[in-house]
């Protein structure tokens, strides 16, 4: 069994590090009549952190819940580490050992404590031991700096603490990718950029992450490249330099002036 | 206890209210008996109508349609038709088609009456349970599911560390009022012969012709029973109540 500070690798797909972490293909999504996602593709690197922005109803949240399964997609490929989650016969487990995912509203399990929302999956899914999930979820409190709160429940916290505890949570499987779905859009300006910072530390000793997002600030300041989606397609891309001041597109340009 | 059998034998000779068992020594020693048996049945009853309901609820979310119809066609039976029917029904019919042993010159079911009792009121009581606990579980938000799943979660680790929990926390004042019913509907054991209270009191007066008396008796008896688990439940409910939720 692996300690809980590695990562979940060994799955059996021949993927090497120099291959991308993410590839997505060509995705299509529908909800019913509705399709969110024309024809999606993007690779992420081992190690980097892309930002995906646009206007709301572009599919971007769609785009990354698809990255671990919790939607599935019509037509395409999304390969995690080699492992192909369009696939029915797909091990849901193995995936979610690789990616973590944080959400909007945090999600966090509202009848256990701070420590214990921590160590649950750890104990229950990876069946790792106690006292190694414990330490291993003590040093995640330091990480997002909640020393205290080990024994709060989430109804005590602010909402920047439950998303950081949620942050710790996923962190705590040891997953290789991490999802933010809009992770900030339920908080507080002052909030914000506690959770911001976590991110960002995370971002800097090499997760590989993949955001939605809505601050154009912090994108621009962490991400190695930004996507633009609107109606389920990817406008424009590029670094975030480049995208920021010298965007092509006109639909680009139009929501950037908007937001920015 | 001296004092107290004089009291109810001069209340008899006095009034003529006859309160045999609290100054007989032997009808006292049925009543004592009936109470535990009663008490037995009751958390009998309790902890197999819960099971049953934990198991149901989380089979009526089951993938496979076919799970999904024999819950739904198991609740419609024992919600449209009385208790009473189920109870002769299980013993006398089901009873008669499971095995027995020799005792001795005659045949004994492996399950007596008691047991009858405790399954037919168990599943009785068990499908509302499931339709309580269904409640809860429609109670708790989609997306903290997900976030269990999104963490590797299979269902069924989900519905024991996640869903059920704080699903039982919703549904207990529903609960509450269903075992309650139960714990009242015990009673029903009587027309199997269940040495509960209440066929022990028929006994009693079928004797003692003191039918008021003992009547008395068991509305203070089924008062008090009930007052306990109410008690029980509440404390059990602010046990579990979460700091900051709800």
């Amino acid at each position: 069994m692996a300690s809980p500070s590695q990562s979940g690798n060994g799955s059996g797909t021949n993927w090497t590090p120099d291959q991308p972490m993410v590839s997505i293909k060509d995705v299509h999504k529908s909800f019913g009549d509705l399709e969110v996602l024309k024809g999606v593709s993007l690779d992420v690197m081992k190690g980097e952190c892309i930002c995906i922005i646009g206007p709301s109803g572009s599919g971007k949240s769609t785009l990354i819940r698809c990255v671990n399964a919790l939607n599935d997609i019509q037509q395409g490929s999304i390969l995690v580490e080699g492992l192909e989650v369009n696939d029915p016969n797909l091990d849901k487990l193995e995936l979610r050992k690789k990616v973590g995912m944080v959400f909007q509203q945090y999600n966090l399990f509202p009848h256990k404590t701070a420590i214990e929302n921590i160590m649950m999956a750890p104990i229950t899914v990876l069946k790792q031991d106690k006292d190694e999930v414990a330490e291993h979820a003590n040093s995640l409190i330091k990480k997002v700096r909640l020393e205290g709160k080990e024994n709060s429940y989430p109804g005590e916290l602010s909402g920047g603490q439950q998303q950081r505890v949620a942050i710790a949570r996923s962190l705590a499987m040891s997953p290789d990718v991490m999802l933010f779905d809009e992770v900030t859009a339920a908080l507080d300006p002052e909030t914000v950029k506690e959770v911001l910072n976590t991110i960002q530390e995370l971002a800097e000793e090499g997760m590989t992450c993949i955001l939605v997002t809505h601050e154009m600030g912090f994108a621009r300041e962490v991400a190695n490249h930004i996507y633009f989606t609107d109606f389920g397609l990817i406008v424009e891309h590029g670094a975030p330099a480049t995208f920021f001041d010298d965007a092509k597109d006109p639909r680009t340009k139009e929501f950037l002036s908007q937001i920015l | 206890m001296e004092l107290f059998g004089d009291y109810f034998k001069q209340l008899y000779d006095t009034s003529g209210w006859n309160f045999v068992i609290f100054y007989d020594q032997v009808e006292w020693q049925r009543f004592v008996e009936a109470i535990w048996t009663t008490i037995k049945l009751i958390i009998a009853c309790l902890i197999f109508s819960l099971i049953v309901g934990f198991v149901g609820a989380w089979a009526q979310g089951a993938q496979s349609k076919i799970v999904r119809n024999v819950i739904a066609g198991y609740i419609q039976f024992f919600r449209n038709t009385p208790p009473f029917v189920q109870i002769l029904f299980f013993y006398f019919v089901l009873g008669n088609l499971t095995p027995s042993y020799d005792a001795g010159g005659y045949q004994e079911a492996y399950i007596g009456s008691f047991g009858w009792a405790v399954i037919s009121l168990g599943f009785f009581a068990g499908a509302f349970n499931t339709e309580i606990f269904r409640s809860g579980i429609e109670a708790v938000p989609e997306s903290t599911v997900e976030a269990a799943s999104a963490l590797g979660y299979t269902r069924l680790q989900s519905y024991i560390h996640v869903v059920f929990p704080l699903a039982f926390r919703v549904c207990l004042p529903a609960l509450n009022n269903n075992l309650v019913n139960l714990l009242k509907t015990t009673t029903l054991a009587y027309g199997i012969a269940v040495p509960e209270m209440m066929y022990t009191a028929n006994q009693i007066w079928s004797d003692n012709v003191n039918v008021p008396e003992m009547m008395i008796v068991l509305f203070f008896f089924y008062v008090g029973l009930v007052a306990i688990l109410v008690y029980g439940m509440s404390r059990w409910e602010r046990s579990m109540k979460i700091p900051g939720y709800g």
